[in-house]
C-alpha cells in the first residue's frame, strides 16, 4: 500500500459520485492472490493419504506374511486379515498426527464402511454366482419351452426344460393370491375401519401367526389335507400352503397401509353424507392403492420363492401339468432344490438355470414395486 | 308480505307440527350394516383359519406326550424304529444356528444400517436402500445354493483356523481332525452348523438392517446438529445421538432377525448333514434343526410320528412367537419406535 504506483483492480472514478454508489476499497495483488476459496469438503489431503496409504500398506503386509510366513490359507481369510491389518494401520497412522477423537472417528467409519461393503458384496456375489453357473442352461431356448418328461438326468442341455416348473409356480402363486388377497385386505379393512374389541383380538392372533414358520404351515396342510382327508399331493395343496403363509403377512402389511390414510379424508367423506362402506370403497382404498399394490407384489415375490411348504405338499413332477387339482405339480424353488440335490452335473446346471429364472422374476417384481411406490399421487 | 313475517305467532301450532328431538344416534344405514357385518365375518374367518392352525398344532402335543412321554423334550434321538422320539438335539441345533447367525449378522446389520443412514452420500442412498430390500426379497433357496456351492469352500479355511487356534474352546473343537496333522480332512468341516449359520446370517442382515435403518433416520435433526455444533466428530454424533435414540430399533430388529433365523428351513436343509448327536461343536460336520428334522422325516412318518413332527413344529412356532412378540414390545416401547411397525 505504501507503494504510490499501486495498480487498483477497478477504474478510479473521477468527478462527483452520484448518491447511492458504493466504492470498494482498492485491493492489492497480494490480497487478491490470498483470497482463495476455503475448501468446504471435510476431507483433507492428510485424510486421503492416510486412507490410501493404509489400504496399500496393509495389502502389501498381508501379501507378504500370509501363506508365506504365517501358516494361514484361503481367500476369505486373506481378506479378513487384510481388513484387520488395514484397521490397525489406519488407526495407527492417524494417531501419529491427530488427537484421539479423530482416531476413534476414522476407525469407526472404516469399520462401518467395511460392514456395509460386506453386506453388499454378499448380495452381489449371490446374484453373480447364480448367473455365472446358470447361463449355460438359460442360453438354450428349449429350456423355457419344454418340460423334463422323458429327459434323463444326464441328457445334454439341448433337451428338456423347466416350462412345467415355471407354469407350476405361476399357477400356484395365482391361486394363493386369489385366496389370500381378498381375505387379507378385508380383514385389514375390518381391523382399521370397523375396530372394536373383537378386531383387536383378530389383530393379535394375526400378528402372532406371522411368526408361523412357512414349513410348519406346509406341514399343517400336509397333515390335514393329505393325511387326514386322503387327498394326493397336488398343486392345489401347495397353493393353499402358500396362501396360509401369505395371509397373515398380507393382512398385516395392508393394515399398516390403511392406518396411515389421513383421518381427515374419511371425515370429509362422512361430512358429505357418505355412508361408511362408500367411504371405504371410494376414499380409503383408492388412497391406499399404491401401498396395497406394494404389499401385494412383495407378497407375490415372497410366495414365488417359498420352498419349504411346496416341498412338503406338492410332489415334484417332470411333466407339464396345468391342472392343480389332480397330479403333482412342480415349481421353480422345488425344481432348484431337487436339481441341486441330485448330484448329476448336467442336472445341477439346470437347477442353476431355474434359480436364474426365479431370481429374475423376483427382481422384475421388485423393480415393479419401486415404480409402483414412486407413482405420484394424482388428483390432489 | 314482509310485514307478515314479523307478526307475533299468536296461535300455537297444531299438534302434528311440534318439534321432536332427532335421534342422536340414528343407527346404521342398511349398506353400512352389510359392510360392518360382512367385514366382521371375514375377520372372524381369518381368525378361525389362522387360529385353528395354532390350536391344531398345540393339540398335537397331547398324543405325542402320551405316546412318547416327556422324553419327547429331553431325548436327543429321533428314531421311531426304536420307539425313541425326542427333539432335544433339534432344539439345541436350532438355537445354535440362530446364535451363530446373529453373532455374524448383528455387527453387519448395525454397520450397514449406520452406513446407509449416516455415511452414504445422498445420491447413492436410495440405491443402497433398494439393494437392501432386494436382498430381503431373494428366495432362501438361492441363498442356500450359494452357501453350499460357493461360501462353504471359502469358509472351510476359516473354520480350520478357528479350530486350530481356538480349539481349546469347547464349541470350536472338531473331533476326528487333527488341526496340526499333515492332511486336511475337509469333510470333517463341511456341512456344519457354522456354514449354515453364516448363510442364515446373510438372510437375517437385510431384515434386521431395515428396521434399524428406519429408526436411525428418525433420530431428531436438532440433536444431531447440536452434537455437531459442539464439535463432535461424525462418529461422536452417531454414538451420542443416533445409537441411544435407535437402541429400541437395534434390539427389536435383531430379535426379528432371530425369529427369522429360527424358522429358516431350506437353506439349512441344503447345507447341514443331519446328525442327532447333541453337540455344541459348531465347526464339525453335521447338526439338526427342528425345521430340517421335519422336512427330512415327514415323508415316511406314521400318524403318531406325524403328530410328533407337528408338535415339534409347534415348539418352533412358540419359540418364534415369543421372540417376535418381545421384539415388537421392545420397539414400540422405545422412544424411537412409537410410530414404527416391525
Amino acid at each position: 500500500m505504501s507503494d504510490p504506483t499501486v495498480v487498483v483492480d477497478r477504474p478510479v472514478v473521477d468527478g462527483p459520485l452520484s448518491p447511492g454508489t458504493t466504492v470498494v476499497a482498492p485491493r492489492s495483488p497480494e490480497e487478491v492472490a490470498a483470497d482463495s476459496r476455503r475448501p468446504l469438503s471435510s476431507r483433507t489431503l492428510d485424510d486421503r493419504l492416510s486412507l490410501g496409504g493404509s489400504v496399500v500398506s496393509s495389502l502389501a503386509l498381508v501379501w507378504l506374511l500370509y501363506d508365506n510366513v504365517l501358516p494361514f490359507s484361503g481367500r476369505l481369510g486373506f481378506v479378513l486379515c487384510w481388513f484387520a491389518a488395514f484397521i490397525g494401520l489406519y488407526g495407527g497412522v492417524t494417531a501419529l498426527s491427530q488427537p484421539r477423537p479423530i482416531v476413534v472417528d476414522r476407525t469407526a467409519s472404516a469399520l462401518i464402511a467395511g460392514a456395509a461393503v460386506t453386506s453388499f458384496l454378499a448380495l452381489g456375489s449371490t446374484i453373480v454366482f447364480t448367473f455365472a453357473h446358470g447361463w449355460r442352461a438359460i442360453v438354450h431356448l428349449n429350456f423355457f419351452t419344454t418340460d423334463m418328461a422323458g429327459v434323463g438326468p444326464q441328457d445334454s442341455l439341448n433337451h428338456g426344460g423347466i416350462l412345467h416348473a415355471i407354469a407350476g409356480s405361476m399357477i400356484e402363486v395365482a391361486i394363493a393370491v386369489t385366496v389370500a388377497l381378498p381375505l387379507g385386505i378385508s380383514a385389514a379393512v375390518y381391523m382399521t375401519e370397523v375396530g372394536g374389541r373383537f378386531a383387536r383380538f383378530v389383530r393379535t392372533v394375526i400378528e402372532a401367526m406371522t411368526a408361523l414358520p412357512d414349513l410348519v404351515a406346509g406341514l399343517f396342510i400336509y397333515a390335514v389335507l393329505i393325511v387326514a382327508f386322503g387327498q394326493s399331493r397336488t398343486g392345489l395343496a401347495a397353493s393353499l400352503a402358500i396362501a396360509i403363509t401369505m395371509l397373515p403377512i398380507i393382512a398385516r402389511s395392508s393394515e399398516v397401509v390403511l392406518r396411515v390414510v389421513p383421518g381427515g379424508l374419511r371425515e370429509a367423506s362422512f361430512a358429505l353424507g357418505a355412508p361408511q362402506w362408500r367411504t371405504v370403497w371410494r376414499v380409503v382404498l383408492p388412497t391406499a392403492r399404491p401401498g396395497l399394490g406394494t404389499a401385494l407384489v412383495l407378497g407375490i415375490a415372497r410366495g414365488i420363492g417359498e420352498t419349504a411348504p411346496v416341498l412338503i405338499t406338492s410332489g415334484a413332477s417332470t411333466f407339464f401339468n396345468a391342472d392343480p387339482t389332480t397330479n403333482p405339480m412342480n415349481s421353480l424353488p422345488l425344481f432348484v432344490y431337487s436339481a441341486v440335490r441330485s448330484g448329476q452335473p448336467t442336472y445341477i446346471i439346470r437347477g442353476y438355470g431355474a434359480a436364474c429364472v426365479l431370481l429374475t422374476i423376483v427382481m422384475v417384481l421388485f423393480v415393479f414395486v419401486r415404480i409402483l411406490a414412486r407413482q405420484p399421487e394424482s388428483g390432489r | 308480505m314482509l310485514t307478515d313475517l314479523f307478526e307475533p305467532q299468536a296461535e300455537p301450532e297444531p299438534a302434528q307440527y311440534v318439534d321432536r328431538p332427532r335421534a342422536i344416534e340414528p343407527g346404521l344405514s342398511f349398506g353400512d350394516k352389510v359392510f360392518r357385518h360382512g367385514t366382521r365375518a371375514i375377520g372372524a374367518l381369518v381368525l378361525v383359519l389362522t387360529g385353528s392352525i395354532g390350536i391344531f398344532l398345540g393339540l398335537q402335543l397331547i398324543p405325542t406326550v402320551r405316546r412318547y412321554g416327556l422324553g419327547f423334550f429331553t431325548q436327543t434321538q429321533f428314531d421311531p424304529g426304536r420307539n425313541v422320539v425326542g427333539i432335544a438335539s433339534a432344539i439345541v441345533g436350532t438355537i445354535e444356528i440362530a446364535i451363530i447367525a446373529l453373532v455374524i449378522a448383528f455387527p453387519l446389520a448395525v454397520g450397514t444400517a449406520l452406513f446407509v443412514s449416516e455415511y452414504a452420500p445422498a445420491g447413492v442412498k436410495s440405491i443402497l436402500i433398494s439393494m437392501l430390500d432386494l436382498m430381503a426379497a431373494i428366495p432362501s433357496i438361492i441363498y442356500g445354493v450359494w452357501g453350499v456351492a460357493f461360501l462353504q469352500g471359502q469358509l472351510l479355511f476359516v473354520a480350520r483356523w478357528l479350530s486350530q487356534y481356538l480349539g481349546w474352546l469347547p464349541f470350536f473343537k472338531v473331533h476326528g481332525a487333527d488341526p496340526r496333522g499333515a492332511t486336511f480332512p475337509q469333510y470333517r468341516y463341511e456341512l456344519s452348523a457354522f456354514v449354515a449359520g453364516v448363510v442364515v446370517a446373510m438372510m437375517v442382515v437385510p431384515l434386521a438392517c431395515s428396521v434399524m435403518r428406519n429408526v436411525f433416520t428418525q433420530a431428531p435433526m436438532g440433536e444431531r446438529e447440536g452434537a455437531l455444533a459442539l464439535g463432535s466428530t461424525r462418529w461422536g454424533m452417531v454414538r451420542a445421538v443416533v445409537l441411544p435414540y435407535g437402541r429400541g430399533g437395534i434390539i427389536g430388529g435383531t430379535m426379528l432377525g432371530l425369529g427369522r433365523a429360527l424358522g429358516e428351513t431350506v437353506a439349512v436343509l441344503l447345507i447341514i448333514s443331519l446328525d442327532f448327536g447333541l453337540k455344541i461343536r459348531i465347526l464339525e460336520n453335521g447338526s439338526v434343526t427342528i425345521s430340517s428334522l421335519i422336512a427330512d422325516r415327514f415323508g415316511d412318518a406314521t400318524s403318531s410320528q406325524l403328530s410328533a413332527l407337528l408338535a415339534a413344529g409347534f415348539v418352533l412356532f412358540l419359540m418364534t412367537l415369543v421372540v417376535n412378540t418381545l421384539a415388537a414390545m421392545v420397539v414400540s416401547r422405545s422412544r424411537s419406535g412409537a410410530g414404527l411397525d416391525v
